[in-house]
């Protein structure tokens, strides 16, 4: 079922929203999910949606987001469309695992069996919470901590369904698992997302989700990932965002890392209307290494924040951070990062930069690089830029013939690339590639197909 | 080896204060508390015109509807403004004729503290305005700048005798309303420095202002004032000092700086205020906002900080760049050990065009202490072709220890070139190694390697105060490097 409420307050109508909806919430998801939404309910009454009076929050005012009609799915529903229909995924050498999710629930058009390796359990958070609740009761809610911010609490208190995936001692999977999130329908809608992704002792994946939206509609979406990377892990997870201007998403990864294990995520946002991103990294035991990078395009009134915060716990694990953004139009962007290293978190090393390109007078952009550090021996820097294209760079391509535009093209792709070799899929480091050089030279249109997930062109898509 | 460094370390950091004393001086002062009758016995005291008392009401009004901020890098006991005595002043005569006038135990005091109050025996020639507890206590060299029409006298006879500058230029970098310690200050203020230097007048000599806390329970709130008109130079050091004690001590000030075109102004500090012992009793609480605007264009501010004392600090010299080719410098050290609390840093403003700024910050951090790099450098849309360098370096000497930078980049404006660059490490073993195997002792080494971290901020100092900067930070560190 689908409640439709006109939000003026905020605060007070979400909180009235989820009184009179806790039936519908209970009914049906796993008890482990029910039973933080008490709390979580009582840390968003005290919280709220941040507004730029949060620090960390100080670059994106959300409330005016979270304002309006708005409607919100409290059941599973079908979706009108074959969603076969809709996309095809026609890169060979692409091979994956593909899963589609719309407007936050688990689709049921997703194949039965995916043919995984044998004991990765991938599927509906809400139906396997029910099959296997030890590993719910084991871990989710344990990295997404929601007592500072009032997004993570009121995804906690909300979401009912997403994606989960397991994925057991020694196993690696093999290929690609492609998470398709889809926003459709003809009304403006709120969409919760829950997803939790347990990657034990030496196991490995790669993820890569894709964001789209389907119809013209407002879409506002807060989904909040876990992931528990055990001891000797390797994960991967890419993001590719394109969506809609109308479209308002947080998107949360929280990440614990145990020791040894190696996780990558990379948040590339090509088109998005306000977008925020959380990284948040916690270092739980010794040896980890964790890379976060960030590549954000943007034009027209996009704004885009990137926000990550790495946590080093304990001793002798490895953090880089890498954020680049081109600025176009009336584009504004923001970034924060901050590292913290604890007492006795001895030889660690964190680096953090973040470059921006500015490309006219009213992009806008805001960088905020941290470090808060308790150790003394370690080596931490962090650098953050602001500038336009190199005068001496161009001028050396004008002088071999090359056109101004082409030029300004081929630079800004180059300093774009940096963000995109770090992709450790070569099949989708190559597709991205191309999408991105398609993006500066003005050929990608919301309305093209989606190269990566397959996603057909249609005239509904274009704004 | 580690444990041998661990040991000179210690030694090398558990240096003592030296300025701990305490002048037996007859003082005068008022009662303990804040309220507008306070205020108002201030302003009478020093016998200001009635524009001073409705400002100091104002702010005081205004001080009233807010709360202490806390969103620093600091842990802050609750401070009771109560418990404050605002009012302290030596007895002395009246007027002042000569130097034979001041009271010998005054002098004595500033001699200690190796002020030079008397003119005769003054070689390097700088004119100094001593400021003990509440008053200025003697302005040296008044009349020699006088010849070049430099106004250089503390704030309490600015105020009574160029009332039309004051009225001008106080407030008009800092208001009241600016923030918690800024409305406090400007109710409560009670001496400080003001410099006046006329068009096209390069100060001949370096102006200077020591700043003496000595009297128990008083809280220091001193404001300095410094106008530079068109085409004019100066350069002005602050030091400051006060005695050894438990309680923790309050110390609130304003530095204003106007500089109009072409003109620049240096401004140097070197803050020792006591840093309360090794166990983190005592020290005092250094809340201070200083900002120049540059006014004009072609104008340059520069502030160059060696933070060595208070138990915490809170500070940000700022650089308001209003006129075209401005430019605004700011080289810091600061240097915490023990249980010292920093969170220090610059705010570069970006108004006009073509304007250029550079941040130097160097932290060293020992003992448990927190040292924290605080910044922003904004570019308003309308500022084309601002150029900013932002470098800040922490040095962490123990694992106790923390360093904590916090820079903000705000850009609105497509030609700007803003680079933010900051590192954190340790001393490295093979640094050290390198210098024993030359024949040097580890603790010379250590020296060595953090006079060397700094000597891009201390040779932003006028000699003088190079040395003495450089002295003390080798007594700050002393006992702490490991």
């Amino acid at each position: 079922m689908t409640v439709t409420s006109q939000i003026v307050n905020l605060q007070e109508e979400y909180l009235a929203l989820y009184n009179q909806n806790e039936a519908h919430l209970l009914n049906g998801a796993p008890d482990r999910m029910n039973e933080l939404r008490q709390e979580a309910i009582g840390h968003f009454e005290r919280l709220g949606i941040p507004s730029n009076k949060v620090e960390e929050y100080r670059y994106t005012n959300l409330q005016p987001f979270f304002k309006g009609t708005l409607s919100i799915g409290f059941s599973n529903e079908q979706l009108g469309v074959k969603l076969g229909d809709i996309f095809q995924c026609d890169v060979p050498e692409l091979e994956s695992y593909p899963v589609f999710l719309v407007n936050g629930w688990y689709s049921f058009q997703n194949v039965k069996d995916f043919g995984l390796p044998e004991g990765v359990i991938m599927g509906s958070i809400a139906e396997i919470g029910k099959k296997h609740p030890e590993l719910l009761e084991k871990y989710y809610g344990t990295a997404a901590n929601m007592d500072r911010d009032g997004l993570i609490a009121m995804n906690t208190a909300f979401a009912q369904d997403g994606l989960f995936l397991y994925v057991p001692k020694g196993v690696v999977v093999d290929k690609a698992i492609q998470i398709v999130n889809i926003m459709t329908g003809d009304v403006d809608r709120l969409a919760f997302q829950r997803n939790l992704v347990i990657m034990e002792e030496n196991s490995q994946a790669r993820i890569m989700v894709c964001e789209h939206t389907l119809s013209p509609n407002k879409y506002v979406i807060n989904s909040v990932t876990e992931v528990i990377a055990c001891e000797n892990a390797v994960c991967d997870i890419y993001n590719v965002q394109n969506q809609h201007n109308l479209t308002t998403q947080v998107a949360s990864t929280f990440i614990r890392q145990k020791a040894y294990s190696n996780v990558v995520t990379n948040n590339l946002t090509l088109h998005a209307g306000v977008a925020r991103n959380n990284v948040v990294v916690t270092m739980e035991e010794e040896h980890c290494e964790s890379h976060i990078y960030g590549l954000y395009l943007t034009d027209k009134n996009q704004h885009v924040d990137n926000f990550s915060f790495v946590d080093h716990a304990k001793p002798d694990c490895l953090s880089t951070e890498l954020f680049k953004g081109v600025l176009d139009d009336r584009a504004t962007g923001a970034f924060a990062g901050r590292v913290l290293v604890r007492k006795d978190a001895q030889r660690t090393n964190a680096y953090q930069t973040n470059k921006n390109l500015l490309l006219t007078e009213d992009a806008k952009i805001n960088s905020k690089p941290q470090l808060e550090i308790y150790a003394d021996d370690v080596k931490c820097s962090h650098g953050a830029t602001v500038g336009q294209l190199d005068d001496a760079a161009m001028f050396y391509l004008r002088s071999r013939g090359v056109s101004e535009a082409e030029a300004r093209i081929l630079l800004m792709y180059a300093f774009a690339y940096e963000v995109i070799e770090k992709i450790r899929v070569e099949p989708l480091r190559e597709q991205i590639r191309g999408l991105v050089e398609k993006r500066f030279r003005g050929e990608l249109d919301k309305c093209d197909s989606c190269v990566v997930c397959g996603q057909l062109g249609n005239s509904l898509t274009c704004l | 080896m580690a444990d041998d460094q661990n040991k000179i370390l210690d030694e090398v950091t558990g240096g003592e204060y030296k300025y701990g004393f305490h002048t037996d001086i007859e003082t005068e002062m008022i009662p303990k508390g804040l309220s507008e009758e306070v205020v108002r016995m201030i302003s009478a005291k020093k016998g200001e015109p009635e524009f001073m008392l409705e400002y100091r009401l104002k702010a005081f009004r205004h001080w009233q509807t807010l709360k202490a901020p806390d969103w620093a890098h600091l842990n802050i006991p609750e401070i009771d403004y109560q418990d404050i005595i605002y009012y302290a002043a030596p007895v002395q005569k009246p007027q002042l004729e000569s130097m034979d006038e001041v009271d010998p135990e005054l002098k004595a005091t500033f001699d200690k503290l190796g002020i030079p109050l008397d003119e005769q025996k003054v070689l390097s020639g700088v004119a100094v305005d001593a400021v003990m507890d509440s008053i200025s206590v003697k302005t040296t060299f008044r009349e020699t700048l006088a010849e070049h029409g430099v106004i250089f006298c503390s704030i309490s006879d600015a105020v009574k005798e160029y009332p039309d500058l004051i009225k001008k230029y106080l407030g008009s970098v800092v208001p009241y309303s600016d923030n918690f310690f800024a409305a406090l200050n400007s109710a409560v203020f009670s001496d400080g420095s003001f410099v006046f230097i006329p068009k096209g007048v390069r100060c001949p000599m370096e102006l200077s202002t020591y700043f003496r806390i000595n009297a128990m329970n008083t809280g220091q709130f001193e404001r300095t004032l410094i106008v530079a008109e068109d085409d004019s130079y100066v350069s002005y050091l602050e030091g400051c000092t006060a005695p050894q004690r438990d309680e923790n001590q309050l110390h609130a000030a304003i530095v204003e700086i106007v500089v109009h075109d072409r003109a620049e102004v240096k401004y140097s500090t070197v803050q020792n205020w006591y840093p309360g012992d090794k166990d983190g009793k005592g020290g005092i609480y250094n809340f201070v906002t200083k900002r120049g605007i540059c006014k004009g264009d072609y104008s340059k501010i520069s502030w160059t900080q060696v933070e060595t004392g208070s138990a915490i600090t809170w500070k940000y010299p700022s650089c308001v760049l209003m006129g075209d080719h401005s430019v605004g410098e700011f080289y810091s050290v600061a240097v915490t050990n023990n249980y010292q609390q920093a969170d220090t840093g610059s705010k570069m403003i970006h108004l006009g065009k073509n304007t250029r700024s550079l941040i130097v910050s160097k932290g060293i951090s020992a003992g448990k202490s927190q040292n924290s790099y605080r910044g922003l450098v904004k570019v308003s849309k309308k500022a084309a072709n601002a150029r900013n360098f932002s470098q800040c370096d922490s040095l962490l000497l123990g694992d106790r220890c923390g360093a904590h930078t916090f820079p903000y980049l705000e850009i609105s404006n497509n030609s700007a070139l803003v680079e933010h660059e900051a590192t954190t490490s340790k001393i490295g073993e093979d640094q050290i190694f390198y210098c024993n195997q030359r024949g040097i002792s580890t603790e010379d080494a250590i020296g060595l390697i953090v006079n060397g971290y700094v000597k891009e901020v201390i040779n932003q100092l006028p000699m003088e105060f190079a040395v003495e900067a450089q002295k003390l930070l080798q007594i700050s560190l002393e006992g702490s490097v490991g």
